[in-house]
């Protein structure tokens, strides 16, 4: 290249989200009555998808990865671009894209949609910043980022009253685990003396570092990614939250800010705290986090399987994946052969994921629209009304179990390959597993959408909330387009996670 | 490049045909169902053999394409045909537009999305029997269950939930078991690929190694059962095949056809490209076993026939019944065994998509598929019922007819075969009673309802079928009576294809 973009234009995917959100909020504060849904949307969603484009551009051109030179860093190393970070920013920027284009028809009566937008782009921000933290302070502030828009977000029908008994149980409960993670930060810090990854972990390997100090700080670093991946026993939170919150927003947190959570831990658990020729400060977090993944996979799928709120158990279902991309962190061992690949494969799962999960979610909000009802037996013969999208509903279904001709498969299936590979078949058996009986609960909408007759009368599923469809299809094209095309994407994850590793 | 042409064609109409409205959808489907057909009788014309696509032969129209590269292995998109899969390919083309034909009368309700899924299921068939790349074969294999299941789930009679989820657990939790069972065996082999003839050249040059500590042999014979049990689900076997009744009765006619006329075949198919052609060591070991199997699934499925009431059981439980000669002819071993399982694969594709069709034009005009609710039906539809009596002599065997092309060529084959010591020509006796109970069924429920003088429980009246009910019967017949006289339109291929499957077990 003749002329060389300076090295902060790595961080431009960010900008782009972080500058259209301060756009967005200018705007709605100057002019707070002036209504602006849809140009608010088209701005938003510009934004987006500008930070798409921009991410995607650079992880395919290499930028911050091995073949131009490697990780930029940037801001005294506070900050990290690599491919990593880059990938997780095309998952936050699609998941924020779809959202915002499906909140478009949903929030058409609410007062000031602007500051919901202006909101969701302030939290795929600071995701992306935790995507990118090379260091614990901005790790905190960046997750801290993300974090308060979205309990803001959960409680934006302020006169629906689950929207905002979930809100407040989301905040006080994040308000605890942020504080446990900034504690656990502090103890790092003690023991090593830096906040930096780099140096953390020259710290920690050097002998000097107090074990128990440091120990009891990654354990709680450890539970602190727990609660912002939802994971046992730190997911209490997610059912209530992502029940009550606007659909739109449920599909936000359980896609996009549950991949940031992923996105913060492998960097830091690989960077921070690797593991070494000796474990760390005394702690195995990789058998740690199989234990966590273990419990997490088996509870939110039998939790899941018991529910009759559609939502509630996509809201646990959502648990169950957050186990399958935990096996990302889990399967990893000292010297382990395939730690990168099966750490990507966990990259792959949440992309994967934030299409099929977030357009699951979306068609939840379609159906909140019409007003159908809540549980399995209001969705009865809905196809019959709606087929183009309950054939995404069940596109997002049979690929959330992990049927084969859809993006799920591979993913799940590349994931469980790599924990075998790395000698943690028994992962992968409980994964197999819980995904044998995901296929229940899920078939079981696919089952009332098209086999079963509807129950009452479904005159209000005539409406046809444009914006809203065209994210819900997009989902789908993109749940069954990522088959065909997942080469590109498990390469550049897989590329990605090695990086880590090197 | 015209196998993904075929594959792309049927894909792209079957969206064709779900945007169009329900008045003209029928015609639509079944004018864009003539287009894999006409392009695969160009295959077949082109077509040279030139051995086993598996085992070093040549492969026609073959395309190999690298897809994806992960965790150390490639995945490829690799199509491409020989004796064994054209056969099948041409079967599937053509009993598709026939099954659209069939579904004109009875089919009234969201008419363009019935034929869009049998589209849909159509492309995935016509990948099944063509994918060479294990993940490229077992995304289509499962990606046809989603259309039957939605087939029978919503199309189908009284019971149609019970058995469309059936059909789909059990299906699926084959699958699984299948999956699993091959996985363990490419992750103990030294192979980059999961191309099948790659595979099934490591397996053949004996390069399994231990996996997880656990003995090469044992993986081997593990990866044979899992993928047994998977296929013997899917063909099906005694006792993995009482999904198969509750499904056939309470699917529409036309999905009946494609059910046993090539889900069927499906198993079977993977039966001789995995087990056999890629294990057959294993095979051979436990050939007692398998052959046991085969003749119970023979004599049992015929016993089950004779006790049903419902014309639509009687052939359905007949199927587990064929199934099992298809099954005695693979595990024999010789050209002729496995040849002529192969060729009755095609040959019970037709005569079984035959009689679910007659069987369902009956039912269209009489609205009852009950033995003792009908009788004299010849008086009323004597073109209809003089097809029906003519599938069931092909059912039974009548020379030149290709039933009996197909069970000749297995019994050849089994009694001469060296397998399960010298035990053959014993489970081919007994497996040949079977025969003499198929004629006893199907002319007892002939007569019954047939002949004598007419009456019928329900008030319908009954006419003489509609030309577009009886034409797909008598493009059925015409095939078998053609395969029947000239059965080397196909056995020539087909044994050229098994003569090194054959061979590989005698080693």
């Amino acid at each position: 290249m003749a002329t060389q973009l300076p090295e902060w234009a790595a961080l431009s995917p960010v900008l782009a989200l972080a500058l259209t959100g301060l756009a967005l909020l200018l705007v709605d504060t100057i002019n707070p009555n002036s209504r602006s849904n849809t140009s608010s949307a088209v701005v938003a969603v510009l934004g987006s998808l500008a930070s798409l484009g921009a991410a995607t551009w650079f992880l395919l051109a290499g930028t911050g990865q091995e073949g131009t030179g490697g990780a930029i860093t940037l801001f005294a190393d506070a900050i990290v671009v690599d491919g990593l970070a880059l990938f997780f920013t095309v998952v936050f920027a699609v998941v924020t894209a779809l959202v915002v284009v499906a909140a478009h028809d949903y929030l058409a009566d609410v007062d000031s949609p602007g500051e919901f937008y202006s909101m969701v782009l302030f939290a795929a921000t600071g995701m992306s910043l935790m995507a990118s933290a090379n260091s614990l302070a901005v790790a905190f502030v960046a997750l801290e980022m993300a974090s308060l828009p979205s309990y803001a977000l959960v409680t934006f029908l302020k006169k629906n009253k689950g929207s905002v008994e979930a809100g407040l149980k989301y905040f006080l409960v994040g308000a605890v685990s942020s504080a446990v993670f900034v504690f656990g930060i502090s103890l790092v810090y003690a023991a090593t003396g830096s906040l930096l990854l780099s140096d953390v972990a020259a710290g920690l390997t050097s002998g000097d570092a107090p074990v128990g100090v440091a120990g009891i700080g990654v354990l709680m670093v450890l539970g602190g990614f727990a609660y912002k991946t939802a994971s046992v026993p730190f997911h209490f939170w997610a059912p209530e939250a992502y029940e009550g919150a606007p659909a739109p927003v449920s599909a936000f947190l359980s896609s996009a800010s549950k991949a940031a959570g992923f996105a913060l831990a492998f960097r830091v658990f690989t960077e921070g705290f690797a593991l070494g020729t000796e474990l760390v400060a005394g702690v195995d977090w990789a058998l740690a986090f199989g234990i966590v993944a273990v419990l997490t996979m088996t509870l939110g799928n039998f939790a899941a399987a018991v529910q009759e709120n559609v939502k509630r158990m996509l809201a646990y279902s959502s648990i169950g994946h957050a186990g399958y991309a935990l096996i990302g962190l889990a399967a990893i061992s000292v010297g382990g052969t395939h730690n990168g690949d099966v750490m990507g494969a966990a990259m792959a799962h949440l992309l994967v994921y934030g299409f099929m999960n977030t357009g699951a979610f979306l068609f939840i909000a379609l159906a909140e629209t019409w007003g159908v009802g809540k549980t399995f037996e209001d969705y009865n013969g809905l196809a019959t009304k709606a087929p183009m999208a309950s054939l995404a509903m069940t596109v997002f279904m049979f690929s959330l179990a992990g049927l084969p001709p859809l993006g799920g498969f591979f993913s799940k299936y590349f994931l469980f390959m790599g924990a075998i590979f790395n000698g943690f078949w028994w992962l992968a058996a409980v994964g197999a597993l819980n995904s044998v009986l995901s296929l229940y609960y899920y078939s079981r909408v696919v089952k009332a959408l098209w086999l079963e007759d509807p129950a009452g009368d479904l005159d209000a599923v005539d409406s046809r909330p444009t914006a809203l469809y065209v994210a819900i299809i997009f989902a789908a094209v993109g749940t069954v387009l990522v088959l065909p095309g997942f080469g590109p994407v498990i390469e550049s994850a897989q590329a990605a996670a090695n990086a880590l590793f090197a | 490049m015209i196998i993904e042409t075929l594959i792309a064609v049927t894909f792209v109409s079957a969206v064709v045909v779900a945007l169009a409205p329900d008045e003209w959808a029928g015609r639509l489907a079944f004018a864009l169902s003539l287009l894999p057909f006409v392009g695969s009788l160009y295959m077949w014309s082109q077509f040279e053999a030139a051995g086993n696509a598996l085992t070093g032969g040549g492969i026609a129209f073959e395309t190999q394409i690298d897809w994806l590269e992960v965790g150390g292995y490639t995945l490829q998109w690799f199509v491409g045909v020989d004796g064994i899969s054209m056969p099948l390919l041409v079967l599937t083309t053509f009993l598709v537009p026939l099954a659209i034909l069939s579904a004109w009368t009875p089919i009234s309700d969201r008419i363009s999305q019935f034929y869009a899924l049998l589209l849909f299921m159509e492309a995935n068939l016509l990948g099944v029997f063509t994918a060479l790349d294990f993940f490229v074969w077992f995304i289509f294999w499962e990606a046809v269950l989603v259309p039957m299941y939605f087939l029978i789930g919503v199309w189908g009679g009284p019971r149609r939930k019970y058995a469309a989820i059936k059909f789909f657990a059990y299906t699926n939790l084959a699958s699984l078991v299948m999956f699993i069972g091959f996985m363990a065996l490419v992750f103990a082999l030294p192979v980059e690929t999961f191309g099948m003839p790659a595979i099934t050249a490591a397996l053949a040059a004996g390069e399994v190694e231990a996996f997880y500590g656990i003995a090469p042999d044992a993986i081997r014979l593990f990866a044979f059962l899992a993928l047994f049990v998977g296929f013997a689900v899917k063909v099906p076997m005694v006792p993995f095949h009482t999904w198969l009744p509750d499904a056939h009765v309470e699917a529409p006619t036309p999905v009946s056809v494609l059910l046993a006329g090539v889900l069927l075949k499906m198993g079977t198919y993977a039966l001789l490209r995995f087990n056999f052609t890629m294990l057959p060591e294993e095979a051979t070991a436990l050939a007692v076993p398998i052959a046991a199997i085969a003749v119970v699934s023979v004599i049992y499925g015929a016993m089950l026939a004779l006790a049903q009431q419902d014309l639509k059981r009687i052939v359905a439980y007949s199927s587990v019944s064929s199934m099992g000669y298809v099954i005695l002819g693979l595990i024999a071993f010789t050209e002729y065994g496995v040849g002529g399982a192969t060729f009755q694969m095609v040959a019970h594709g037709l005569i079984s998509g035959l009689m679910f069709m007659a069987v369902g034009v009956v039912y269209n005009a009489t609205h009852t598929r009950m033995v003792s609710d009908m009788s004299g039906m010849a008086d009323r539809m004597p073109v209809a019922v003089g097809i029906l009596v003519a599938g069931a002599f092909a059912y039974m065997g009548l020379p030149l007819m290709a039933g009996f092309a197909g069970e000749f060529f297995i019994f050849v084959g089994s009694f001469g075969s060296p397998v399960a010591g010298g035990l053959m020509p014993l489970f081919t006796a007994a497996a040949m009673f079977g025969i003499v109970i198929v004629a006893g069924y199907l002319l007892l429920a002939m007569q019954k309802t047939l002949f004598g003088p007419f009456s019928l429980a329900t008030d319908y009246e009954v006419g003489r079928a509609p030309v577009r009910d009886v034409a797909p019967l008598m493009a059925l017949l015409g095939a078998i009576i053609l395969l029947g006289v000239a059965p080397d339109l196909f056995f020539e291929m087909i044994r050229d294809a098994v003569a090194d499957v054959v061979a590989g077990g005698v080693n």
